[in-house]
């Protein structure tokens, strides 16, 4: 198991070495003088811009500078006259800050909204397509699919404007959605973002809902149902210890999937409800042209793809035990 | 002393295509210790019946009448729960492919140990110290080690030693061994049957074993059912059958087979055609279409009337043959056959 | 009974065949490399119009050999001699001319017809691949070959489904007719059949060998069906042969204790005879073929194994006083009648 995680690790951190040279190429491919004039706005002179790129370093060759890139990430660097310190991806050409910290700051917020979406919508995804195949051919399994076919078509920008109208500005049903550190305060933490959650939710619900009916159905028709059937287990038993611990398999494949695109859909979400995650830290930093900040949320959704299937290859060996965790 | 009882069992699947009479109208008995083998192809039914007993069909797409009773209790329309209790406790079942039919993702004693626990209340530990009990009285080498191990980390045989060590860890009274050996290699085939005797004969446990191979029952049966498109057609002791059988479909299935110390020169003989559709079943007899000896049944009896296997205890089949006539085409054939 | 003599003209020779399957990974995430010992060197002939049988448990590496033989895996050792001609590693078109002599019958009958094929196209096929067009054209060969095989020839134009399992196994056999070859590598034919459709089967194959001159190689784990259908018969286990007989002789006489061990575990219909047979009981199940035993691989459940059985494997040979052609591979080979001639 520590041999399989090492090797994996080892793993990673090369997949993550090739995607930040492949983004530094195409980021910092672009004409030193161009970046300098980025970074100093209107106040650029000639002789400022000259300035700025021996500062930067963006007079030297480009393999030279991802180099001094990735030693900064590991020793810190010098920029300008400023020590930025390890790990240092650089400064954000907007507000001069380390692109680091202003990351991790923005960090709690993303993290939240997804941990939060995706424990509801397993609870609430599993939970009816247990209950659909359970019934299956029923009413109950056929409002559940129904409930899970409309869930499924929902889009986030559509859902958000409309939930925020009714629970948030017409009635005061729920609090506008905002940011409050769990660690201060778990119910306002919970409160800010339980509208963005329950849309999330929503959406993704579908979608677990149909592939744990599904799954549950294939594993139902195993012969080692039968077995366990055989052998006078209650109904309770034959489903949620035997039949559902073969169905988990595929929902946590999708699952290892959908952590990378709830990263990636947190661009709209947050938008949609002005929260100041690194989603909209991600769009800001696009439309201000901020070069280092933009690399480091790449690296940042690149390493938590990464992390996430890690995760999941763990969980095939805890789900499964034909699969051998060996290395 | 009689434990199964079962009377006129019809169990019935309603289809797209129509309703399908898998088991129309079956009776057997079966006392305590004794072994019962029902032979038959596919579709005759030999499984149903059996799953029909533990109560394992599809309820919603199956109607079952007629009457199973085992110790007493009435086994047709038990509610579920009742049903639980029995399963695994009162009678148990094995299959034929034991690597599907253990759960990947147990350990071997924890599916033995969670039967244990649910029909006998025990704690973890006893349970445990029962599966590993269980796994040494099959035959397992090393039963502690093998206890904790998969379904996947043991050979085909080991396997179906410990499905046998589940199912008989809480001492039924009546094993359904649904063609236990059939997956397996034959050397290995002769182990798992050598170990079902020495069971039985340890825990007196009545055994229903369903096959197709006549060799199976031959060492293993007292008596004999053979079945054929949801019935029984013969019924006997296992000598009887197998030695002076009388129903025409039997003599097939005997012939059809060749033996190690037969004559090789000697041809095969087939049951013609194929089986017949459970749908729509052919009138009177379901064997007449295959049937070679029907002319000889005066006012074609065997295409009107259904024959029937006498109530009576002992050797009979469900044909219209009479008894001097049977007699006549066996020696005839037996000959024929060297 | 006296078997006949082999025909005199060897048909299809493999001499030191082997297959050795590369195993990459035994989990999901282990990259421990192995090798399948499949078919570990084995030596056979197979005569013009006979039957040879190849008998064996499961992993005995019987299927392996007849795909071997039928040149549908290429060997990586040893040699294949089809009708003199080295067809070892005979390329795809150096093999064409000879796929038309050698076919197949599969064991399953559901999985090896397409089911979205018509019967006719079906039984077709090898003839348009092969661009033969028989007098009177495919359609009318189709039927003749349907009528050959004992299926009703208007039913050409039906699918698969349409057909019971017995049925298809007709197909398929149709299928290999086609062409009219001279070898028929058939895989446990019979065995996914219910026990009356196999009398059927098996009577089927027989007149064709009989009456079309085709020889066969009969595949099966059933010894009984093996011995009705074979004259010449060759027991694997682990990747060897380990017993190579006529008929009455491998099972009369058998040699080696591993023959005796399955003649005496295949259950006899008759509940009196087991009175007078030997009981041999093996322990334990087939050794895995990625690591076989050394020496004798039949040692680690042979009652009579000794040092010499794990230190050197023994050869191949035929025994002092045995038939002509009736060879064991056995250290300390069984001398037993197990029938009075």
């Amino acid at each position: 198991m520590l041999a399989f995680l090492v090797r994996r690790v080892i793993g990673a951190l090369l997949i993550l070495l090739v995607i930040s040279a492949i983004t530094f190429l195409l980021f910092f491919a672009v004409p030193g003088n161009e970046v300098a004039a980025l970074s100093c706005g209107k106040s650029c002179t000639p002789a400022l811009i000259d300035e700025i790129k021996r500062g930067l370093g963006l007079d030297q060759p480009i393999w030279q500078q991802y180099l001094t890139y990735l030693g900064g990430i590991f020793g810190g660097r010098m920029i300008g006259d400023k020590m930025c310190e390890a790990p240092c991806f650089g400064y954000s050409f907007v507000n001069r800050q380390p692109v680091f910290d202003t990351v991790v700051d923005r960090l709690p917020v993303t993290l939240s909204l997804a941990i939060g979406a995706v424990v509801l919508f397993l609870i609430f995804g599993v939970g009816l397509g247990m209950l659909a195949a359970l019934r299956k051919g029923k009413a109950a399994d056929k409002i559940a699919m129904g409930f899970a076919l409309v869930g499924g078509s929902m889009q986030i920008y559509v859902l958000a404007p409309f939930f925020l109208y009714i629970f948030v500005y017409s009635s005061d049903l729920l609090p506008r959605p905002h940011y409050v550190s769990f660690f201060d305060s778990p119910l306002d933490w919970a409160g800010g973002l339980i509208l963005p959650w329950i849309c999330l939710a929503l959406i993704h619900t579908a979608y677990y809902a149909r592939l744990t009916r599904s799954s549950m159905v294939d594993v139902l028709n195993e012969d080692f149902i039968r077995t366990v059937r055989a052998k006078g287990l209650s109904t309770r038993e034959v489903y949620v210890k035997h039949a559902f611990r073969g169905a988990m398999t595929p929902i946590a494949t999708i699952l290892g999937l959908d952590i990378a695109t709830l990263f990636a859909g947190a661009i709209i979400t947050e938008t949609s409800f002005s929260l100041v995650g690194v989603g909209q830290l991600a769009v800001n930093s696009v439309l201000a042209s901020d070069l280092p900040m933009m690399m480091g949320v790449v690296m940042l959704a690149s390493s938590a793809v990464v992390v996430a299937n890690i995760i999941v290859d763990v969980v095939y060996a805890a789900i499964d035990p034909r699969i051998k965790v060996t290395a | 002393m009689t434990i199964l009882s079962v009377r006129d069992l019809k169990v019935h699947f309603s289809t797209e295509d129509g309703v399908v009479k898998a088991v129309d109208g079956l009776s057997f008995d079966l006392a305590k210790g004794k072994t019962l083998g029902i032979v038959g192809e596919s579709g005759s039914g030999k499984s149903v019946s059996n799953l029909a007993i533990l109560g394992l069909h599809n309820p919603k797409t199956t109607t079952i009448g007629g009457e199973i009773r085992f110790n007493d209790q009435q086994l047709v329309g038990a509610s579920e729960k009742a049903m639980q209790k029995l399963r695994g406790n009162g009678i148990s079942m094995i299959f034929q492919d034991p690597l599907t039919s253990l759960s990947p993702y147990y350990t071997v004693g924890e599916q033995i140990a969670e039967t244990y626990r649910r029909h006998t209340g025990a704690t973890k530990k006893k349970a445990w110290a029962r599966a590993v009990e269980m796994l040494k009285k099959v035959g397992i080498p090393q039963p502690e080690r093998r206890a904790k191990q998969y379904p996947h980390e043991f050979s085909g045989g080991m396997r179906q030693r410990a499905m046998i060590a589940i199912a008989l860890c809480c001492d039924p009274a009546l094993l359904i061994a649904d063609e236990p050996t059939t997956a397996l290699d034959v050397t290995v085939q002769a182990q798992i049957l050598d170990l079902l005797r020495e069971l039985q004969s340890e825990f007196e446990t009545a055994i229903i074993l369903i096959t197709h191979d006549m060799g199976v029952v031959a060492q293993m049966a007292d008596d004999v059912l053979v079945m054929y498109a949801g019935r029984a057609v013969e019924r006997g002791t296992v000598r009887e059958v197998l030695k002076t059988p009388e129903h025409p479909y039997s003599w097939g299935l005997l012939s059809s087979i060749p033996h190690l110390g037969g004559d090789v020169d000697v041809p095969l003989v087939p049951v013609r055609g194929t089986p017949p559709s459970l749908i729509d079943p052919p009138t009177g007899c379901p064997f007449n279409p295959r049937c070679d000896y029907r002319d000889r049944v005066p006012d074609s009896r065997c295409t009107t009337e259904r024959p029937l296997l006498a109530p009576a205890d002992g050797h009979g089949s469900a044909c219209h043959l009479a008894a001097a006539d049977k007699k006549l085409i066996r020696t005839d054939e037996l000959q024929r056959l060297g | 009974m006296t078997e006949v003599a082999a025909p005199t003209k060897e048909l299809l020779t493999a001499s030191g065949l082997q297959m050795h399957f590369p195993v990459r990974a035994t989990g999901l995430f282990s990259r421990k490399a192995g090798v399948v010992q499949a078919v570990d060197g084995i030596d056979l002939t197979v005569h013009e119009g006979e039957s040879f049988g190849l008998v064996g448990e499961s992993g005995c590496g019987k299927s392996t050999t007849g795909r071997l033989i039928a040149r549908l895996l290429e060997p990586t050792g040893g040699s294949i001699t089809y009708d003199g001609k080295d067809i070892t590693h005979a390329t795809r078109k150096q093999l064409a001319p000879i796929r038309t002599e050698i076919q197949m019958i599969f064991q399953d009958p559901y999985s090896s017809l397409n089911p979205r094929h018509t019967v006719g196209s079906i039984i077709a096929g090898p003839m348009e691949v092969n661009g033969i067009n028989p007098p009177g054209g495919r359609q009318k060969r189709v039927q003749e070959l349907l009528e050959t095989v004992g299926l009703n020839p208007e039913h050409y134009n039906r699918y698969p489904h349409e057909f019971s399992g017995g049925q298809r196994q007709r197909i398929g056999i149709a299928r290999a007719l086609a062409l009219q070859p001279k070898l028929i590598v058939a895989d446990e034919p019979v065995s996914a059949l219910d026990v009356s459709i196999q009398a059927q089967v098996v009577n089927l194959l027989q007149r064709l060998q009989r009456e079309l001159g085709i020889a066969f190689v009969f595949i099966a784990h059933d010894l009984a069906v093996v011995r009705h259908f074979s004259q010449r018969i060759a027991v694997m286990y682990l990747g060897k042969i380990v017993e190579i007989a006529d008929r009455a002789d491998l099972y009369n006489n058998p040699h080696h204790p591993y023959t005796h061990a399955l003649l005496s575990s295949v259950p006899d219909a008759d509940p009196d005879s087991e009175k007078h047979r030997e009981r041999i009981r093996l322990t334990g199940d087939v050794p895995s073929p990625i690591n076989p035993p050394s020496g004798c691989r039949f040692r680690t459940r042979c009652w009579k194994a000794q040092d010499i059985c794990a230190s050197e494997e023994p050869p191949l040979v035929q025994l002092s006083g045995a038939t002509e052609g009736h060879r064991a591979a056995c250290h300390f080979p069984e001398a037993r009648q197990v029938m009075p001639e």
